[in-house]
């Protein structure tokens, strides 16, 4: 045992970092269960059963925040791996190397970027006043000029826009990275046997991509219970008119919490969001593994 | 690579041109607002052309220079300590996880991984970091809180090691003498370059565009922000860069407008030119960091 003991204590740090960061908070979860009193310290705070549950269900905004996450997170698993789908395929296709290497740079870039940075671009295009899609975009169509932070209809479609602008690249290269793999025999064989573009694409590189879709959309179901704070927070600006299509439990959460001071409803979402992630995950991966083991977490 | 003729290639790149430029465009846009004049801009809005150059924007941030580069100062403060401390701790767990021989492996393995699975989230994490641990207004806020430390990153590092340090070289440094410290500073760690050239690289990049610490965390030091809360700062109120500045005469107007997008040029620039030397290592942490290990 003693020999081992320099390696225990490796792990140290490691340890006091989960405990504190994850498992700490993972035991927080109880105080949904409790009538969160900071003066006398939060885990001495009294019970009081499934109160914040009730009050947390009172009003409809548990039932907006619950649909929206959920219907944000299925368009972007859509129209998300169409999108890096299309993309991949397209660039296995272009033959010219400096215009594939350029594309593979370029299309990257969204995805280094910061919310914040990207709440800034967003506004530059949908300022009520100076924005780009008012003052050039719509006068070319003959449109009127929409305000768009205080319109919420509008926002579903932005949202999945900006979604698939900020994310598309990187998907793509995920694909991109299994399709360079396809033994190239496969191809020339389909071309012998006199296959078309569509049906070397239908029949080799769909195919081929499977696996990849199937492990990335499972695990994207796993999430579905969680969004992108910045994105449904920074993005619309903060904006109160757009909650009705914009709010989502992570943001519910943070402003229940810390803008409204309703410690009870935020415990009550909270909980439920990572008890039905957990359940989501765990059936996520149940499938993954049957359909494919090795691209199972475990 | 799919075989197809003239007009596929044709039509294949003209897609892949529309998709590179929709990256590219908002910059463009970025860009020119930011050199455009105040009174251009009331009457043209944002656009992609300079109608009427002007320098107004960036005139008016140099005299916020005090504040903008305390806040890059304080990005790169904490994206180097905390990547710095997360390689540290991601290497002392993956090191001893990778020892097949270690007693107790398959429980720290669990350890590690459950919190892949299940977390408290944000009320839990953001309860027990400010009541028990009383962490907000500091710096440790801007470091501590969920990036010191990624799970799936120890397990990437752990793998490498578990594929790429034999297990001879650590039996053999052992009979001469080498402890474990030395084994993970002078053999492990030096044949895992690749890996933690990658797994740094991820952290930086989560370190350097985090905010949502600084929102959660921090309330009175301002002070603390980095140039991502700086930015969304002055997001929310643009009037508050005046109290910024040192230099600005009555006679000046404030360029309100033009400003904004000043801004965001001058946090997207250092990204933008340092993006083509990393991009490689970019690209190979979202590939293997997709697959499992």
């Amino acid at each position: 045992m003693k020999r081992f003991l320099p390696l225990y204590i490796m792990l140290l740090p490691g340890i006091v970092y989960l405990f504190i960061n994850n498992y700490m908070p993972m035991a927080g979860l109880v105080l949904a269960f409790k009538k969160v009193n900071y003066a006398v310290g939060i885990f001495e705070s009294p019970w009081t059963g499934l109160s914040n549950f009730k009050y947390l269900f009172s009003t409809k905004d548990a039932f907006i925040f619950f649909r929206n996450t959920i219907l944000y997170n299925l368009a972007f698993i859509v129209f998300g791996n169409i999108m890096a789908i299309f993309t991949a395929v397209a660039l296995d296709c272009i033959r010219n190397k400096f215009f594939k290497k350029f594309s593979q740079v370029v299309i990257l870039i969204p995805f280094l970027l910061s919310t914040v940075i990207i709440s800034y671009i967003v506004y530059a295009f949908l300022s009520g006043s100076n924005g780009f899609v008012n003052n050039t975009l719509l006068p070319l169509l003959g449109m009127d000029s929409i305000s768009w932070y205080s319109e919420a209809k509008y926002w579903p479609v932005i949202l999945v826009i900006v979604y698939l602008w900020m994310t598309f690249g990187y998907n793509s290269i995920l694909y991109y990275s299994t399709l360079i793999g396809i033994d190239k025999t496969y191809y020339e064989a389909a071309v012998v046997d006199g296959a078309g573009i569509l049906s070397q694409i239908r029949y080799i590189t769909l195919p081929a991509l499977k696996t990849t879709v199937i492990t990335l959309v499972l695990m994207a179901v796993g999430r579905i219970c969680y969004s992108d704070f910045g994105l449904f927070y920074q993005v619309p600006m903060n904006s109160g008119l757009l909650y009705n299509t914009t709010q989502t439990i992570d943001t519910y959460v943070y402003r229940a919490l810390l803008q409204l001071n309703d410690i009870g409803r935020s415990t009550a979402a909270g909980f439920l969001q990572s008890v039905l992630g957990f359940i989501f995950i765990l059936a996520a991966n149940l499938v993954v593994s049957k359909i494919d083991k090795d691209s199972a977490l475990f | 690579m799919i075989y197809n003729n003239k007009l596929f290639q044709f039509f294949m790149h003209l897609v892949m041109l529309f998709l590179a430029l929709a990256c590219i465009i908002p910059f463009i846009l970025l860009f020119s607002s930011s050199i455009t004049s105040e009174a251009s801009l009331a009457l043209n809005g944002y656009s992609l052309i300079p109608r009427e150059f002007s320098a107004a924007a960036y005139e008016f941030l140099w005299t916020t220079r005090e504040s903008i580069f305390r806040s890059y100062g304080m990005s790169i403060l904490i994206t180097t300590i905390g990547t710095v401390v997360n390689m540290t701790l991601t290497f002392l767990f993956a090191y001893p996880l990778s020892r097949k021989d270690l007693p107790g492996r398959r429980f720290f393995s669990f350890f590690l991984f459950f919190t892949m699975l299940f977390n408290g989230g944000f009320v839990s994490t953001y309860l027990i970091y400010s009541n028990v641990f009383h962490i907000n207004d500091t710096l440790a806020a801007m470091i501590v809180p969920y990036l010191l430390m990624n799970a799936f990153y120890v397990i990437m590092a752990r793998t490498y090691i578990m594929s790429n340090v034999p297990d001879e070289v650590i039996e053999a440094a052992m009979i001469d003498g080498s402890n474990e410290f030395q084994n993970l500073l002078r053999i492990v760690v030096p044949m895992s370059r690749p890996i933690l050239a990658t797994i740094a690289l991820m952290s930086a990049i989560s370190y350097w565009n985090n905010w949502t610490n600084g929102v959660y965390f921090i309330s009175t030091r301002t002070d603390l922000y980095g140039i991502q809360n700086f930015l969304n700062s002055v997001m929310n109120n643009v009037t508050a860069l005046q109290s910024h500045s040192t230099g600005l005469s009555n006679a000046q107007r404030f360029p309100s407008v033009s400003i904004r997008m000043a801004l965001a040029v001058i946090a997207v620039i250092p990204i933008l030119i340092a993006y083509p030397f990393f991009q490689k290592s970019f690209v190979k942490g979202i590939t293997i960091g997709s697959v499992k290990g």
